[in-house]
C-alpha cells in the first residue's frame, strides 16, 4: 500500500511540476528576464553593489556575465558566457527545478496521507488529500512567502545570502514543526471537545506561534531603491502563483489516483454508499 | 445494555496504515526529498557541495520562481 501511495504521489508530483514550469514560464519568465536586464545593466555600469552601501554584511563581488573572473560560487552568470546560457535556464532548468520540488512534495504528501488517513482524518480520501495539500500549501509556501517574499534576480545583497537562506529555511521549518504539534494537538483534544473544537485550537496554536514568530524573526529588505515596484509586484505574484498551480495540480491529482487506489481495498470497487459502520452504545 | 445500531455511511471506510509500515518509507522519502530540495534551492548558493555553480545556474529560475532565496 505504502509503494502505490508513494509512486502515486509522485507521478502527481510530476504532472504539477510539469504543469507549474509552463505557468511560470508563461507568467514568470518575463517579470525574470526583465529583472536581469536590469541586473546586468547596473553590472556594467558600476561594480555590482545592490545596497548603497548599508554596510551589513560584506559586499563580495556579484559577478555576471561581463564581469571577468568572478568567482562562480560568489556569483553567477545570465550572459552568453555563463555556465549555463539563458536559452537553459528558462526552458530545461526551470522544468528540472519546478519537477525536482514537485515531485519531493509529493512523495511527502503521500507519506502525510498514509498517517493522517484513519488517524486524523476519517473523511473519504480524496477529500483528506485536497485538505492535506491545501494545508501542505499554507504551511510550506504561504506562510514562509509571507514573511520572506521570493525576490527576483537584482534583489538581494549577494554578502547576506547565508543568512537570508538560514532564516527562510528556518522560518519554513518552523512552520511545518509547529503545524504537525498543532494538528495532533487539535486531535488529541477534538476527542473531548468535538471535531470543530479541535480543528480551532490546532489552527489557533499555528497562527499563534507563527505571528509571533513572524513578528520577533529579523526583517529582509534588500531591494534596491531604484528596482521599480511594478516588477518586483508581479515578479511576486508570478512566484506565488507558480506555487498555487503546483499545489492545486499536485493535491487534485493525487486526490485521483488515492481515490482509485483506495476504492479496491474497501469494500467492493465504486459501491461508495451504504456501507455499513457498526456503532455500539 | 449493548445495544447496535447500523447506521449508512456514504463513504468508504477508513483505510487505516499501520505506522510500522510507514515508517521505513517515511524516513527513506524525507531522506530523498531534502537531497532532491537540496540541489533545486539550497546548493551553491549558502551551501556548496559540488561548488562550480553549475547546478545554481541550471535551476536558477525554478528557485527565483519557487520562491526560495537564490543569491
Amino acid at each position: 500500500m505504502m509503494k502505490t501511495l508513494l509512486v502515486r504521489g509522485m507521478l502527481a508530483g510530476l504532472a504539477a511540476g510539469l504543469l507549474a514550469a509552463v505557468f511560470a514560464f508563461f507568467v514568470g519568465e518575463p517579470s525574470v528576464e526583465n529583472a536581469i536586464a536590469l541586473e546586468e545593466s547596473h553590472s556594467h555600469a558600476a561594480p555590482h553593489d545592490h545596497g548603497s552601501g548599508s554596510g551589513s554584511g560584506g559586499a563580495e563581488p556579484h559577478g555576471h556575465s561581463g564581469e571577468s573572473g568572478a568567482a562562480p560560487e560568489a556569483g553567477h552568470g545570465h550572459g552568453d558566457d555563463a555556465l549555463v546560457g539563458r536559452g537553459v535556464q528558462l526552458t530545461l532548468g526551470l522544468l528540472t527545478g519546478t519537477t525536482g520540488y514537485a515531485v519531493a512534495m509529493g512523495g511527502l504528501l503521500a507519506i502525510a496521507f498514509a498517517v493522517a488517513q484513519g488517524r486524523v482524518t476519517t473523511l473519504r480520501p480524496r477529500m483528506s488529500v485536497t485538505l492535506l495539500a491545501a494545508g501542505g500549501f499554507a504551511v510550506a509556501v504561504l506562510v514562509p512567502f509571507l514573511k520572506y517574499p521570493a525576490n527576483p534576480p537584482a534583489v538581494g545583497q549577494a554578502g547576506t545570502i547565508e543568512d537570508r537562506t538560514a532564516l527562510y529555511f528556518g522560518f519554513l521549518a518552523l512552520s511545518v514543526v509547529t503545524a504537525m504539534v498543532a494538528v495532533a494537538a487539535g486531535r488529541a483534544v477534538a476527542d473531548r471537545i468535538g471535531a470543530a473544537g479541535g480543528g480551532l485550537l490546532g489552527v489557533g496554536t499555528y497562527v499563534t506561534v507563527m505571528a509571533v514568530a513572524g513578528a520577533l524573526l529579523p526583517a529582509v529588505d534588500e531591494v534596491p531603491g531604484d528596482f521599480p515596484g511594478s516588477l518586483l509586484w508581479d515578479f511576486r505574484l508570478a512566484s506565488l502563483g507558480t506555487q498555487v498551480v503546483l499545489w492545486c495540480v499536485l493535491g487534485l491529482v493525487f486526490a485521483v489516483l488515492t481515490e482509485k487506489a483506495l476504492a479496491g481495498k474497501t469494500r467492493g470497487r465504486g459501491s461508495r454508499d451504504g456501507l455499513a459502520v457498526t456503532v455500539g452504545q | 445494555m449493548s445495544q447496535t445500531n447500523v447506521v449508512s455511511v456514504p463513504r468508504p471506510t477508513a483505510v487505516r496504515i499501520p505506522l510500522r509500515e510507514i515508517v521505513p518509507w517515511a524516513v527513506f522519502t524525507t531522506v530523498l526529498a531534502l537531497l532532491v530540495l537540496l540541489f533545486v534551492t539550497t546548493e551553491a548558493g549558502a551551501v556548496s557541495l559540488v561548488s562550480d555553480g553549475l547546478v545554481h545556474e541550471f535551476v536558477h529560475d525554478g528557485r527565483h520562481l519557487l520562491a526560495f532565496p537564490c543569491h
